[in-house]
């Protein structure tokens, strides 16, 4: 595929994420600080994110599995794991945490459950998305996709 | 003129180059943050845990400018740090957090945080945040100055530093208006201890527990009202202080009186839920001899009434007879523990440790060896006293004997025992700031409660091998004496006093009081020694009274009029160290999360408290390493612990330690 093809199509899957609303404001901050000193630097906390994250969700789902629920902590993980999604701008999955807050003050553990597995839902299709948009971003080469190609 | 050093250093550039110490437990955030930062061309260092940070810091306050810190942490409340590097290095902080609840903001303002920002964090906002670095210096610069001038007594007086400083009216005031820019004033207001008035550097005051003597004395004799920073300079006739370094710690001091109040409340409820069954021990050993127990037992543990016993220099004592020493009686009872089911900070719990392990036998024994004063462990962990009891409690284990050998025997006690292990570290380390001991904080953090009063050595690291003296003095001790009342303790205390009770050059061991919601209490601060105690007295003292002013009171009265001639100090040394001490303690080490229990207590506390803090806290002074010579003191501690019986559940704050 032709490098200016490749990058149009990067472009377009880029602005899709944030179109369907699963990347926001933050996203494009991470973009920005990403230069010639830290030219993989979107990637590299997105990785770092999903390798961190993969522990906390594990926490909750086995917090989710007490009975009974002991709601305080399931608030504090939801807690660190909103603060990492917030800061790489996943913004569905940021949704789906807040959703989840809000059950665990009101005492529903249904409702966090619920929330979870649609959280869960989000989490993984943003980390196919975001896979797929960062292997094209790398074919097309150092330069990313904020330059033009040449 | 003053040197503004702060834009020299470490940067001409300032704001390029600023160093930025960020904690944060989130990888990710974290790496953002640290991104972030360099692209605003600052210097970074980053660290995923606030041990790390605090070790950072600790090793050279000067290498950073400026402390960005999560909130929500695992290892360490994100509030506590906050108020620890406040205290300790009095350097900017600005908390972080995903959550941006107006209370949590409330708290992060009220620990003295410059700033509050909420996740994700933007590069415009990182841009800004040396401005709370400028603010500060700027601050100290002029409070230099200020010293100088004359300045307005009252609380407004501080005009000159155009920050909050000047008492806590006006830091108040700031707070309500403008959350987040208050927080610089409250900053601003450690920068004020400054003494070194000639390089007009940010050097601040070191508090040491001699200084804060002086100055609750001072207080409390004003009227902790009436207080108005000129009048405690005064009062204090310290050289090299200025009037804006003394505003900014009334300020301190009057928030942490307040938080020990309600902590001492807390901590009162819980000691009465779980004192019931050490009371009876409490009440008789303590009062016996333990007359200085000024143990503050910042714990405050001391269970309600049965604490109280045990603050005083009874509990120690009574903690060694009946309850085989105790300490185990302590620790329920509240000695150590109150119970405290909230923060009490680990330390606390080493506290209490301590305290049982002196009492043993003795109880006489200066329970207030043991008392790790301000149990505000959890703030104000002063790193001395961390430190310094982490000793203890390694050696120990707990049983640290602390020299409340004073309460142990009257003479028996060698000096020791007289001392009172005010082992109180601080559980924060904060507590004993300043001291050079080198009290591992972490190791202490558990500890730290337990302030140790070093004999003789107002460095803590002297206090260890007293209480490991002690604790060998113990036995002997013990068994000859529990000696109740009589204060002969007192009289041992005058021999040697120790070491224990040595004054914590810092003093945040106040804080002891404040740490950990537990009970700072004062635990047996039996007036008799007018170290620390003071704050261990007051803390203890508020539960303890009951207790130990009985027996205190004959010790105390004499021993505190000794050591200080401060006619008032009598009664009051108990309740004024106790109350002192959870006052100063309740300040620094108000963690946040017990905050909440300090509130109630501290108002409860910050009632009875404040006059009589002064008292004790004046006799500590006299004593440079609180040697427990004076025997009165304990009385007075007594008595004072007596009075602040009621104090005591607020005192469980932490209390003071002064070591």
């Amino acid at each position: 595929m032709e490098r200016s093809q490749m990058y149009r199509q990067l472009a377009n899957m880029r602005k899709a994420l944030f179109d369907q609303g699963f990347l926001d404001e933050q996203f494009v901050q991470l973009e920005e600080l990403q230069d010639d000193a830290n030219p993989n630097f979107v990637e590299e906390i997105v990785t770092l994110f999903y390798r961190d994250s993969t522990r906390l969700i594990h926490n909750i789902e086995q917090a989710l599995e007490k009975n009974p629920l002991d709601f305080t902590k399931l608030d504090s993980y939801m807690h660190q794991f909103k603060g990492s999604t917030t800061s790489i701008g996943a913004k569905k999955v940021t949704n789906e945490c807040t959703q989840f807050r809000e059950y665990c003050k009101a005492g529903n553990g249904e409702g966090c459950k619920r929330t979870f597995e649609q959280l869960k839902k989000e989490y993984a299709l943003l980390k196919k998305k975001l896979e797929a948009y960062f292997q094209l971003a790398r074919q097309i080469g150092p330069v990313e996709s904020a330059c033009r190609p040449k | 003129m003053t040197i503004d050093r702060s834009f020299d250093e470490p940067n001409d550039q300032f704001p390029v180059g600023m160093r930025v110490l960020a904690v944060d437990d989130d990888p990710i955030c974290l790496k953002l943050l640290e991104t972030l930062l360099r692209k605003c061309q600052y210097h970074v260092t980053t660290t995923s845990q606030a041990i790390m940070a605090l070790k950072l810091l600790r090793e050279n306050k000067n290498n950073f400018d400026l402390v960005i810190s999560d909130v929500h942490m695992p290892d360490m409340d994100g509030f506590k740090l906050l108020e620890l590097v406040g205290l300790e290095m009095d350097l900017p902080v600005i908390m972080l957090s995903a959550y941006g609840d107006t209370k949590l903001v409330m708290k992060g303002i009220s620990h003295g945080a410059c700033d509050y920002l909420l996740k994700p964090v933007r590069i415009e906002q990182l841009k800004n945040i040396w401005q709370h670095v400028v603010r500060r210096k700027k601050t100290d610069s002029k409070d230099q100055n200020n010293s100088d001038k004359p300045c307005h007594e009252t609380e407004g007086g501080q005009a000159v530093t155009g920050t909050g400083d000047s008492d806590q009216n006006g830091k108040l005031n700031r707070k309500k208006k403008d959350q987040k820019d208050d927080e610089n004033e409250d900053r601003g207001d450690g920068g004020h201890k400054n003494e070194d008035q000639s390089t007009q550097k940010r050097t601040r005051v070191v508090w040491t527990v001699d200084l804060h003597r002086k100055f609750v004395a001072a207080v409390n004799q004003l009227g902790i009202d009436k207080a108005v920073p000129k009048r405690v300079l005064d009062m204090m006739n310290v050289e090299k202080l200025t009037r804006e370094n003394v505003a900014s710690h009334l300020q301190k001091y009057r928030l942490y009186l307040k938080r020990i109040s309600v902590v001492a409340n807390h901590q009162a409820n819980i000691i009465k839920a779980s004192a019931g069954a050490d009371s009876p021990y409490l009440r008789m050993g303590y009062l016996n001899g333990l007359g200085n127990v000024p143990c503050m037992v910042g714990s405050a543990q001391f269970q309600n009434a049965d604490v109280r016993s045990l603050s005083s220099s009874g509990m120690l004592g009574r903690l060694n007879t009946p309850v085989g020493l105790g300490m185990r009686g302590l620790s329920s009872s509240g000695m150590v523990q109150l119970g405290h089911a909230d923060n009490l900070s680990e330390p606390i719990n080493n506290q209490n440790k301590f305290h049982q392990v002196i009492l043993p036998g003795n109880q006489n024994g200066n329970i207030l060896q043991g008392m790790p004063m301000p149990f505000e462990f959890d703030q104000l962990q002063h790193k001395n006293v961390v430190d310094h009891i982490g000793d203890l409690s390694s050696a120990n284990n707990g049983s640290m004997v602390f020299p409340i050998s004073s309460g142990l025997s009257d003479g028996s006690m060698n000096g020791n025992s007289s001392r009172n292990s005010f082992l109180g570290t601080p559980h924060n380390p904060v507590m004993l700031q300043g001291q050079p001991q080198g009290i591992k904080r972490d190791e202490l953090r558990g500890n730290q409660s337990f302030v140790t009063v070093a004999s003789s050595n107002r460095e803590y690291s002297s206090l260890l091998p007293n209480f490991r003296r002690c604790i060998d003095g113990w036995p002997t001790v013990q068994s000859s004496e529990i000696q109740s009342n009589s204060f002969k303790s007192s009289d041992c205390f005058k021999q040697d006093t120790p070491n224990y009770l040595i004054e914590r050059k810092s003093s945040i061991a106040m804080d002891t009081g404040n740490k950990s919601n537990d009970n700072s209490s004062i635990a047996a601060v039996p007036a008799g020694f007018p170290v620390l105690r003071t704050d261990l007295q007051s803390q203890a003292a508020p539960r303890q009274r009951s207790n130990a002013e009985k027996n205190m009171n004959h010790t105390e009265k004499q021993g505190w009029d000794e050591n200080k001639a401060n006619p008032s100090h009598g009664p009051n040394l108990m309740c004024s160290s106790m109350s002192s001490n959870n006052m100063i303690g309740q300040q620094n080490l108000v963690d946040s999360s017990t905050m909440q229990h300090n509130e109630v207590e501290q108002s409860a506390l910050g009632t009875t408290a404040n006059p009589k803090q002064g008292n004790l806290i004046n006799q500590r002074k006299p004593q440079d390493g609180y040697s427990f010579d004076d025997v009165g003191s304990l009385e007075d501690l007594v008595t004072a612990m007596m009075k602040q019986e009621e104090d005591m559940s607020n005192i469980r704050e932490g209390d003071w330690v002064y070591i």
